[in-house]
């Protein structure tokens, strides 16, 4: 049993509970929250006990990340669970849904043990894995979703592959909606966007790279869509990335349930950024326009889009040291999550309490677990937060275990001080 | 021989593409290849200002007519020149770009003329090796030596390019030559017109200042010249044409196609020719308006040009 503890003097931010004042916060011996908020003063604490003055800084409830890729099993030379827990701490993230694309793939039971004993003994924040939504992700045969959510799998879906056929599509959905299964869908059409690396515009055709069309995405999003007006399953579309997939979700948005994702590479960068084939912005989706992004923008501002990600897909330097059209897809990220997230708000795009929002009670409503919040009773993950503390991001100095990170040499503003998970601190910069 | 000015140096250390060169660094390397037309059409070819340097071929794609330009125009100057086959080499083996530039590195080589069907290799090789990068073609993005060439015969009928009206013609989409030419021709001041089936047009490229086709015979109307490009089945994956007849119903360069372009309009194309696909045989082989050949004899030209002024 831990020690009572006392912050004070925090600038709190807690979405879900409406929470945005300068107030305290008492963990109690269990880890779990006590009492928070602008009623928490020095009154409120017994005069023996010491407490930690937070200077107000920022408190927010610990982020959960609804997209991270980890290494084990079979890539743990990418990542493992202890190097994806420690650089998650260190960017104020406390809970992680993970991918399914291992080795083996998560596609059934026998596995699921093994991945739900490795992640509580290697890492300390929380874990939500996901299994495959078919067989092998070979896009032919469903899995077993009852089974495995019984064994403890939070939502399904084929990571970084779609499903194509649309048949195979709907039956998805009825058995998701039979058993309140989450899907979640990379909405893009493999026809449209085969051997694509890059946007399809004026800089596929200035690097003479493949591009892919935004309608690749859109149209996947509006079969899907199309076919939830069947059977309403919970459903989520994991990553959005231009403008046209925005227009489609604003016309469905009242008579259809689903929500949507965007990762934080989308909301930050656009294809200009690649500049001279850069491969550690190679990424699915792909950076699109200025103007994509700016739509990416509005539509969080108005709700349209759910939930920020940071699509953290560690891949090591060789799979990276290739030409642009033989290099790995995706950018390690989830420990620059929240300071990238800042970012928005720095420059006016989003509001503080949005962001945070987008990062913890949303995402954590989507999975319906009590994360992402400091309600009172609950377990106390939160992290402190110097918003304004000026860094540049040096590959170097990532902790995750691959440095492949979409934003080297990126002057930000705001740092993870501290994170705490059931009241206990991790992480301390 | 003339003497070439001392004083200008090109901007550049890599020939990566056009796109990267300044015009005077353009003029540079075509006044510095004109030269060497003289020195090509005379009785003994060989100098020796590159003598003592080593030149590396470095061709991942087939290659016959930039490859053997290249060696002889190495040789011409007094390299030492080694042309690398990669089918017989450690790629196949599963070695990377990078370890083959390491290893070509720790040789010492004073230039390394690359080919590499993705685009961006050129870029990646130079970020990794001390020596010069010349691009002899990477994916579909530059074919830098062939668009100074084409300029070079272009400049060599009709005394220049400012104000020339020139229509290129064919597989857009895969083309290399396409782009590297398009960014010239527009630096030096040509009004261009892009030909081809909205299949093999890439996308957004009107942005790069150029007129789009995709009626042939408007395209060619009163163009000065007429640049056929080849159409590149090897890269394409999946439906692009319906049949190779139709193409060249559409967009092959017929007499009476080339009927709308002017009187005096001159043909060219960068080979190989695919005949009755593209181009019909006879034009390409019409000593008064095709420059095929002469494209050839001047691209020897250009590659010694640049590789002087890359080797200094």
């Amino acid at each position: 049993m831990m020690k009572k503890k006392y912050f004070l003097n925090a600038h709190i931010i807690d979405p879900k509970n409406s929470l945005d004042e300068v107030g305290g916060l008492i963990i109690n011996e269990n880890g779990k929250i006590d009492a928070v908020g602008k009623k928490v003063n020095k009154n409120n604490i017994p005069s023996r006990e010491k407490y930690i003055d937070l200077g107000n800084k920022h408190l927010f409830p610990g982020i959960v990340d609804m997209r991270v890729f980890v290494g084990e099993p079979g890539y743990e030379y990418k990542e493992n669970f202890k190097t994806l827990s420690n650089a998650a701490l260190s960017g104020g993230v406390t809970s992680v849904v993970t991918m399914p694309n291992t080795s083996p793939i998560i596609d059934n039971v026998s596995i699921v043990d093994f991945l739900k004993r490795r992640g509580r003994d290697k890492s300390k924040i929380n874990i939500y894995p996901t299994a495959s939504l078919t067989k092998n992700l070979e896009g032919k045969n469903m899995t077993e979703f009852g089974l495995l959510q019984k064994k403890g799998i939070i939502g399904f879906t084929d990571g970084i592959k779609t499903i194509q056929n649309s048949r195979l599509m709907s039956r998805i959905m009825r058995s998701a909606f039979d058993l309140g299964s989450l899907v979640m869908q990379h909405a893009e059409d493999i026809d449209l966007a085969e051997n694509g690396t890059v946007n399809d515009g004026i800089i596929s055709t200035k690097l003479g790279l493949q591009g892919i069309t935004e309608l690749a995405e859109k149209i996947i999003i509006e079969r899907d869509l199309s076919l939830l007006e069947d059977f309403n399953c919970r459903y989520h579309i994991s990553q959005i990335s231009s403008a046209k997939s925005i227009e489609v979700i604003k016309k469905r948005k009242n008579d259809i349930n689903f929500t949507t994702g965007v990762s934080i590479n989308n909301l930050s960068l656009n294809e200009n950024d690649i500049g001279d084939f850069r491969t550690f912005l190679k990424l699915s989706p792909p950076l699109r326009t200025e103007d994509d992004r700016l739509s990416l923008v509005e539509a969080l501002n108005k709700n349209l889009i759910d939930v920020i990600v940071s699509d953290h897909k560690p891949e090591d330097e060789e799979s990276k040291r290739l030409t642009f059209a033989q290099a790995a897809t995706g950018a390690s990220g989830v420990e620059t999550l929240l300071p990238l997230a800042l970012e928005l708000y720095h420059n006016e795009s989003v509001k503080l309490f949005k962001i945070i929002e987008t990062l913890t009670s949303n995402p954590a409503k989507i999975l319906n677990i009590d994360k992402g919040n400091l309600s009172i009773g609950n377990d106390a993950d939160f992290c402190v937060v110097d918003i304004n503390k000026p860094w540049i991001v040096k590959k170097e100095k990532l902790i995750s275990k691959s440095k492949n990170t979409s934003i080297e040499n990126k002057k930000l503003q705001g740092k993870v001080l501290n994170t705490y998970i059931k009241g206990e601190e991790l992480y301390k910069l | 021989m003339a003497i070439s000015n001392k004083a200008i140096k090109i901007s550049q250390k890599h020939l990566l593409g056009i796109q990267d060169l300044s015009i005077k660094d353009i003029n540079y390397i075509l006044n510095e290849a004109k030269n060497f037309i003289t020195l090509n059409k005379s009785k003994s070819k060989k100098i020796d200002i590159l003598r003592g340097k080593t030149q590396i071929n470095l061709f991942f794609e087939p290659s016959t007519r930039t490859q053997s330009s290249f060696e002889l125009a190495g040789k011409r100057l007094g390299a030492d020149v080694m042309s690398m086959n990669i089918t017989n080499s450690a790629i196949k083996k599963g070695e990377t770009l990078i370890d083959t530039a390491m290893t070509l590195n720790a040789m010492h080589p004073d230039i390394i003329v690359i080919r590499h069907q993705d685009s961006g290799a050129c870029n990646l090789l130079s970020q990794k090796v001390n020596c010069a990068v010349l691009n002899a073609g990477d994916g579909r993005r530059e074919h830098p030596t062939q668009a100074l060439l084409d300029a070079l015969t272009i400049i060599d009928r009709k005394k220049k390019i400012e104000g020339l009206k020139i229509a290129i013609c064919g597989d857009i989409l895969h083309s290399r030559v396409a782009r590297s030419n398009i960014y010239l021709l527009n630096m030096l001041g040509a009004e261009v017109n892009i030909i081809a089936p909205s299949n093999l047009m890439p996308r957004d490229l009107d942005k790069l200042g150029i007129n789009k086709f995709t009626d042939m015979k408007k395209g060619v109307t009163d163009c000065d010249i007429v640049m056929m490009l080849r159409l590149q089945n090897e890269r394409m994956s999946s439906s692009f044409l319906s049949s190779n007849r139709e193409y060249y119903e559409y967009y092959g360069l017929t007499p009476d196609k080339l009927n709308f372009a002017k009187d005096d309009a001159l043909i060219m194309h960068p080979g190989p020719m695919n005949r009755g696909i593209e181009i019909d045989t006879k034009l390409a082989d019409d000593m008064n308006k095709s420059v095929i050949k002469e494209q050839v004899e001047l691209g020897v030209a250009v590659r010694m040009a640049c590789l002087k002024l890359f080797c200094e």
